[in-house]
């Protein structure tokens, strides 16, 4: 399995990462590598074999609906790139 | 006094042979006197003599517990509140977590002083701690080559002593093989056992937090405070929790200890497969009996591994979008700008591999092949392991097929960088519980043998562990010039 340039570029926009252009073919050529690696799984046949879901096969705790944490906004937003009365700011989306 | 156990600095801080603040202080001289190793990331030496002198009054008043006052680090993903929390990454440079994670309340409760946060591979991606945006560390047995990773910075702290323990976490060996590549003792236990909560995440089904020490006995020792159940954290599991300690002088003899043949392939370097026999042989002197078993599927931890994690981090780390915390980059023109460009400069190499490779294996038509295929063979993993354990107590093998390697040496290609984890893999995927252990050197560097155990097993592996070091010296030999 080895992965094109085109196949770089959708992953990236996928991953929301910017990738140079002149690293492009860097990272099909080392993400290739990679897939190579982890095809040796298809050696195997897991026909009717149930995937893991936890180690310990442990499932979902469920709490009672109660309020147990306190408003903390100031002090999370205080590392915030940019806040304003309250709200994070980003880049105009609409219009 | 640098030496000396944690039980030891334990006894001499209740006799008042030292007091935890010149505990505290002679480690921060020790940390500033090896720089040179870029063993920590941020050395917090106020905070540390104020908990020292808390330490020492509690000591004074007669309520102290064993490790009041006791100095340690903390791997640099572990929250600390209103200290810089970085994960090895500019992403998180100028990060000031606002909460401890539950392991770091734990220690603090417990009266432990933090002397600082140690370097690591960028969110604890990499097995040479090269990946760090804080650059590399060194080993404090060759400067020239890596302390293993990702757990890096914890594991030269402890090897060259700048501190008596650290702690560490383990998501594919990172606490195991580091332990292993510089001499000292890591135990990596069950998933679930320790809370994960303020750990920044890398994969979830994976990572487990634990301690990195210069002996079995120190490991439970810091253990019996760590483990327990946390309701915060959704994969915590409420399980009772062992007396370590007391079950350090537990008797091993009829103990069966299983030897995979897998684990001893062309892969391994021959100096190494003979110090770990010769480890194998002290234990069967002391009474416990040797078994060859089989672990078929074992040749497939790696690759399963490479499509679990990476599929876990793309989803973990797709919350660094540059909005509410970490790196935000300069004049966005739009918010897919500002996402894109904000996580390639907050991001590595090594981390966009994995994001990369994760967001592939879980993309639209891809998903059955990759991630449902190795969750499918991880469970026969699993299986191969509940198979062997119906035979005996424990498995013996390597914990990295080699001694240290040379810095930059693996840097050019992922694929041999992952193989350094071939042995350590296979216990995260079926979330067991291991500990590597000094038991050799190969050309002046130290190896590792490592005990994996059955779930919940961990008292006994440090019990056999205690035991191996009682009759043998490599864990308490240290290296020259630090």
């Amino acid at each position: 399995m080895s992965l094109s340039p085109e196949d770089v570029n959708k992953i990236a926009h996928l991953a929301r990462l910017q990738i140079d252009d002149d690293q492009v073919e860097h990272y099909a050529e080392n993400l290739s590598n990679i897939l190579e690696l982890v095809n040796q799984m298809n050696n195997i046949d897991t026909t009717d074999v149930t995937p893991m879901a936890h180690p310990q096969h442990a499932v979902a705790r469920l709490r009672d609906d109660k309020v147990t944490e306190s408003d903390q906004r100031e002090h999370f937003q205080a590392h915030a790139p940019a806040v304003e009365n309250g709200l994070y700011l980003v880049p105009k989306v609409v219009e | 006094m640098f030496e000396k156990t944690l039980a030891d600095l334990s006894a001499a801080l209740r006799k008042k042979e030292v007091s935890s603040l010149e505990l505290t202080d002679m480690f921060l001289d020790r940390i500033d006197q090896n720089q040179n190793l870029n063993a920590f990331i941020t050395v917090t030496a106020e905070q540390a003599r104020a908990q020292a002198k808390n330490a020492d009054a509690a000591i004074a008043n007669g309520d102290a517990g064993p490790l009041t006052g006791i100095p340690i680090a903390h791997k640099d993903l572990f929250c600390t509140n209103g200290v810089r929390t970085s994960s090895g990454s500019r992403m998180l440079d100028k990060f000031i977590s606002p909460y401890d994670a539950t392991v770091v309340e734990r220690l603090t409760a417990s009266g432990c002083v933090m002397l600082g946060k140690t370097n690591m591979d960028e969110f604890a991606m990499g097995s040479s701690n090269e990946t760090s945006w804080y650059g590399n560390v060194h080993n404090p047995w060759n400067k020239d080559c890596v302390p293993g990773g990702s757990s890096g910075g914890s594991a030269a702290a402890v090897a060259a002593r700048l501190t008596p323990a650290a702690t560490g976490t383990d998501t594919g060996g990172s606490i195991r093989q580091p332990a292993s590549l510089t001499g000292i003792t890591g135990f990596k236990p069950t998933y679930g056992r320790v809370s994960r909560y303020g750990m920044i995440a890398f994969a979830s089904s994976l990572d487990q937090a634990g301690p990195m020490a210069k002996s079995a006995q120190d490991c439970a020792m810091l253990l019996q405070s760590m483990a327990g159940f946390d309701e915060r954290d959704s994969t915590s599991i409420e399980h009772p929790v062992d007396d370590y300690c007391a079950g350090l002088s537990n008797n091993i003899k009829g103990k069966v200890i299983g030897i995979p043949k897998e684990y001893f392939g062309s892969e391994l370097d021959s100096g190494v497969a003979d110090c770990v026999h010769k480890a194998a042989d002290v234990l069967k002197g002391l009474g416990c009996e040797l078994r060859e078993v089989s672990l078929p599927n074992q040749h497939l931890a790696v690759p399963v591994y490479y499509v679990v994690a990476p599929a876990e981090c793309s989803s973990n780390l797709s919350r660094f979008d540059g909005v509410r915390f970490g790196h935000r980059c300069d004049d966005p023109a739009d918010l897919e700008d500002l996402y894109k460009r904000s996580r390639a400069e907050g991001f590595g190499e090594e981390v966009k591999r994995r994001v990369m490779i994760g967001t592939y294996a879980l993309s639209a038509g891809y998903y059955d092949a990759y991630y449902l295929k190795a969750q499918q063979i991880r469970h026969l993993i699993s299986e191969d392991f509940n198979h062997a354990f119906e035979s005996v107590d424990m498995i013996l093998g390597p914990s990295s097929p080699s001694v240290a390697f040379t810095i930059g040496d693996k840097n050019d290609d992922p694929v041999a960088m992952y193989l350094n984890d071939l042995y350590t893999i296979a216990a995260n995927l079926a979330g067991l519980p291991g500990i590597s252990v000094p038991c050799g050197f190969v050309n002046g560097l130290p190896v590792g043998m490592q005990l994996l155990g059955k779930a919940f097993d961990e008292s006994l592996l440090l019990n056999v562990a205690h035991h191996y070091q009682q009759n043998t010296d490599w864990h308490i030999q240290m290296p020259d010039g630090v």
